[in-house]
C-alpha cells in the first residue's frame, strides 16, 4: 500500500500525518527550540547559561580572568580532567558509575614515572603500559558487575582505595618522581601550542565538515522522498560555528595559542561523539542505559556493552593521568587524589549527561570541564583558599544535578523521557 | 477433543504444527501432549486460566525454553529451537507483554534495535524509510518517527512493537496479551492491526484473557487447561462454553454469577 517512491503532489513520507505541526524556516526553528526547552529537553542550554554567568562574575571581580593568557592556561588545565570526564560520559550512558577514575589516573601517572624515569623504559612503552593497566581495571569492574552482579558503585569505591594503595606502593618512600623537563611528553603538557595558521585551518576544516555532512544528509533525504532540512539552516549553522570559533582562535592566538593537548582532547571528544551517535555500538550503549532488558531481547550483547563502557572509562582515566603527569612534570602521591574524581564526574553531569543513564553526549565532557576549570581558575585568581573552592564547586555540582532531576521530571510529564 | 463445529476450514498452508509437546520443570509438568496448528493467514487465540501453560508454550516457541519431548514442524520442516536466535532466524517473532521498547530512543532506533543498517556509519535515511513503510503497511498512526517512544500512547507503542517484529519478515508472530494495558479505542486499534497482519498472510498466535477481544479477531480459539489441550473452539461459541472449557467445570464462579443475573432478570420480567 505504500512504496519508496513518492508520487508528485503527495506529502513526503514523514509529512503525511496532519496532526503534527512541522516547523519550517527560521521562525519554526525558534518555535520548536522553545518547545523543547519548555518540555525539559534542555540539552546544553544550562551549561551555556551557567558559563555566561560564571564568566561575567569572575571578569567583573578580576579583569585578568578573560585575558588570552588565562584562557590558554585554562585550556591546558581542562584537557587532563576533561579526558577523564569523557570516560565518565561513557559509563554514565549505560547507567553505571566509576568512582575510581581519580585513583586510576594517579596510578597511571605513577606507572609512567616509575617505568620511564626509574626503570628507563622508553616513554611510549611506559604510556602504553599505563593505558593497559587502566584497561585491566575496567575489565575487572566489568567482570565483577557482569558475573557477580556487584553494583558498580561499590566495586569502584573499593577500587578507589585499592588503586590508591597501589599508587603509593609503587612510588615508594620518595613519593614523587620528576619527569624530564625537555622531554616531548612534558613539552606537550606544558608549552606545546598550535601555530596560528594551523588553528585557523582546523576550525575551517571543522566548519566545512559540518556543512558537508549536513548537505549530504539533506541530499539523501530529498532523493529518498523524506523532508530535507533547509539548506539555509545548514549554511547558517556551519557559518555561525566557523566564525565563532575563528574569533575564539584569534583571541587565544593573541597569547600563546591553542594547546595541542587541548586539540587531542577535542579530537577524542569528536571521535566519541561519532561513536555514540552514528554507530551500532553507540546505539546499543544508549539502549542498555535506557532499558537493559529490552536491549537484551533485541539481541544486543549486553555484557559486552557493559564491558566496553567500563574498559573505555578506565582507559581514558589512565590517559588523563598520563596527561596530568605531563602537565605537572611529575608523578606524585597527590596525583589523582582530592577533587579529580568529583571534578570529572561533575563535568559530565554539568555538561548534560544524565546520572540516570541513556541520555548524554560526548560534548558534555568538553562543556562541563570548561565550567569546572573556569570556577577553579577564577577562584585561584581571587586568591581564595581551597576550602572555599571546594564549597563553591560542590554547590555548582548540586545545582547541576538538581537541574538534571527537574528536567527529567519535566520530560516525563511532557512525554519525552 | 470436543470440537464444537467446523464452520470454515483454516485457509492457507500450515505454518506451524506441534505434536505431543511436553515441558517439565523438575517434577512439574507445565505442558503435557500439546498439539497446535497455525496456518498462514490465521489468527489462533491461546486462552486459559493462570498457570494453564500459555506463556510456557510461547516461550517454547520463542526458543526461550526447550521442549522436553514432542515434535515441532515449521513450514513443513521438523525443527528444534536451541535459543531465541533460532526462532528469530526461522521467522518466529514475539511481541512481549511489556513490549520491550527503549523509551529514550526514537521510533526508528527502536524498530532497528540490534539490527541497525551499516554498523559503523548508521544509515538513518534508509532506516527511516523502512520504518515508515512498515508503519504504513500497518496503517499505523504515528505522528513522527523521530520522537522518543516516551511521547507515544500505549496503542502507538504496541504498533511500534508489532512493526519491529515484522522487520525480519517473519512467518509467524506471537503476541502476549497485546490488549491488556489498553483503553477501548486503543484496543480496537490493536485488533485492527492484528487483522492487517493476518491479511498479509502471516500466522498469528495471540494470548489474551479478554474473551471479547479473542472473539473479535480469532479464527480459532485453543483452550489450555493445566498444561493440556482442552478443546478448540470458534468465535461463535458461547461464553459459557468457553469459560467451562477454561475452568474445567460447568459449575464455576462465572456460570453461577451469570445464572444469578439471569434469575434476577427473569423475576424482574415476571413482575412487570
Amino acid at each position: 500500500m505504500s512504496s519508496d517512491k513518492v508520487s508528485p503532489g503527495a506529502p513526503a513520507l514523514d509529512r503525511a500525518d496532519v496532526r503534527v505541526r512541522h516547523d519550517a524556516g527560521l521562525g519554526g526553528a525558534v518555535r520548536s527550540f522553545i518547545d523543547r526547552i519548555r518540555s525539559g529537553d534542555l540539552g546544553s542550554l544550562p551549561v551555556v547559561v551557567g558559563l555566561a554567568i560564571i564568566w561575567t562574575v569572575f571578569q567583573s571581580l578580576n579583569p585578568v580572568f578573560l585575558s588570552s593568557s588565562n584562557l590558554v592556561n585554562l585550556l591546558f588545565d581542562s584537557s587532563t580532567v576533561g579526558v577523564i570526564s569523557l570516560g565518565i560520559v561513557c559509563i554514565l550512558m549505560v547507567g553505571e558509575i566509576d568512582l575510581s577514575v581519580g585513583s586510576v589516573s594517579g596510578f597511571a601517572s605513577a606507572i609512567v614515572g616509575v617505568l620511564w624515569v626509574n626503570v628507563g623504559v622508553p616513554v611510549v612503552i611506559a604510556i602504553l603500559a599505563a593505558l593497559a593497566v587502566g584497561a585491566a581495571f575496567g575489565v575487572v569492574y566489568a567482570a565483577l558487575f557482569n558475573r557477580l552482579g556487584m553494583p558498580s558503585f561499590v566495586s569502584t569505591l573499593a577500587g578507589l582505595l585499592a588503586v590508591l594503595g597501589m599508587q603509593l606502593y609503587i612510588l615508594g618512600a620518595t613519593g614523587s618522581i620528576n619527569l624530564p623537563y625537555d622531554s616531548a611528553l612534558v613539552v606537550l603538557g606544558q608549552t606545546l601550542v598550535m601555530p596560528a595558521f594551523v588553528s585557523y585551518a582546523l576550525v575551517l576544516i571543522a566548519g566545512g565538515a559540518i556543512f558537508m555532512t549536513g548537505y549530504r544528509t539533506a541530499a539523501r533525504r530529498r532523493a529518498a522522498g523524506l523532508t530535507p532540512p533547509s539548506l539555509a539552516g545548514i549554511v547558517a549553522r556551519a557559518l555561525a560555528f566557523t566564525v565563532a570559533l575563528e574569533l575564539v582562535a584569534y583571541y587565544l592566538n593573541q597569547d600563546r595559542g591553542i594547546p595541542w593537548m587541548f586539540g587531542l582532547f577535542v579530537g577524542l571528544v569528536v571521535a566519541m561523539d561519532y561513536a555514540l551517535r552514528r554507530t551500532k555500538w553507540g546505539r546499543s550503549m544508549t539502549a542498555v542505559g535506557g532499558n537493559r532488558e529490552a536491549a537484551r531481547r533485541s539481541g544486543i550483547n549486553v555484557r559486552g556493552i557493559y564491558m566496553s563502557a567500563f574498559v573505555l572509562c578506565s582507559t581514558l582515566a589512565a590517559l588523563g593521568g598520563v596527561l596530568s603527569a605531563a602537565r605537572l612534570a611529575s608523578a606524585s602521591q597527590q596525583a589523582g587524589t582530592g577533587d579529580v574524581n568529583l571534578n570529572a564526574i561533575a563535568a559530565a553531569v554539568i555538561g548534560g549527561t544524565s546520572l540516570f543513564g541513556g541520555r548524554g553526549s560526548a560534548y558534555s565532557a568538553l562543556l562541563g570541564i570548561i565550567v569546572i576549570q573556569s570556577i577553579a581558575s577564577g577562584l585561584t585568581l581571587l586568591d581564595l583558599s581551597s576550602s572555599l573552592r571546594y564549597m563553591i564547586t560542590g554547590a555548582v555540582l548540586a545545582i547541576a544535578v538538581i537541574v538534571d532531576s527537574l528536567a527529567r521530571r519535566s520530560r516525563v510529564s511532557h512525554g519525552r523521557a | 477433543m470436543n470440537d464444537t463445529s467446523q464452520p470454515t476450514p483454516p485457509a492457507g498452508e500450515p505454518v506451524l504444527s506441534l505434536r505431543g509437546i511436553c515441558k517439565q520443570f523438575g517434577a512439574v509438568s507445565a505442558l503435557t501432549d500439546i498439539d497446535l496448528d497455525v496456518h498462514a493467514g490465521e489468527v489462533v487465540a491461546l486462552v486459559g486460566d493462570n498457570g494453564a501453560g500459555k506463556s510456557t508454550l510461547v516461550k517454547v516457541l520463542a526458543g526461550v525454553h526447550q521442549a522436553t519431548t514432542g515434535t515441532m514442524t515449521f513450514r513443513g520442516q521438523p525443527v528444534t529451537l536451541t535459543g531465541p536466535n533460532d526462532a528469530l532466524s526461522l521467522g518466529i517473532a514475539t511481541v512481549f507483554q511489556d513490549l520491550s521498547l527503549c523509551e529514550n530512543l526514537d521510533v526508528v532506533a527502536n524498530i532497528f534495535l540490534g539490527k541497525e543498517m551499516q554498523p559503523y556509519a548508521l544509515d538513518e535515511v534508509s532506516m527511516e524509510i523502512r520504518a515508515w513503510t512498515l508503519l504504513n503497511e500497518l496503517s499505523a498512526r504515528i505522528p513522527s518517527v523521530r520522537e522518543p517512544i516516551a511521547s507515544l500512547s500505549g496503542g502507538q507503542r504496541q504498533t511500534v512493537a508489532i512493526a519491529r517484529s515484522l522487520l525480519l519478515e517473519p512467518r509467524l508472530i506471537m503476541l502476549d496479551e497485546p490488549t491488556a494495558a489498553l483503553g477501548v479505542a486503543q484496543t480496537a486499534e490493536v485488533l485492527n492491526l492484528i487483522e492487517r497482519v493476518r491479511d498479509r498472510g502471516l500466522g498469528v498466535i495471540m494470548i489474551s484473557h479478554n474473551m471479547e477481544d479473542v472473539r473479535a479477531v480469532a479464527d480459532r480459539i485453543v483452550v489450555l487447561r493445566l498444561g493440556r489441550n482442552n478443546g478448540i473452539f470458534y468465535p461463535h461459541t458461547s461464553n459459557q462454553e468457553l469459560v467451562s472449557a477454561i475452568t474445567g467445570a460447568a459449575d464455576n464462579a462465572v456460570s453461577r454469577r451469570s445464572g444469578r443475573r439471569q434469575a434476577q432478570q427473569d423475576s424482574g420480567e415476571a413482575r412487570a
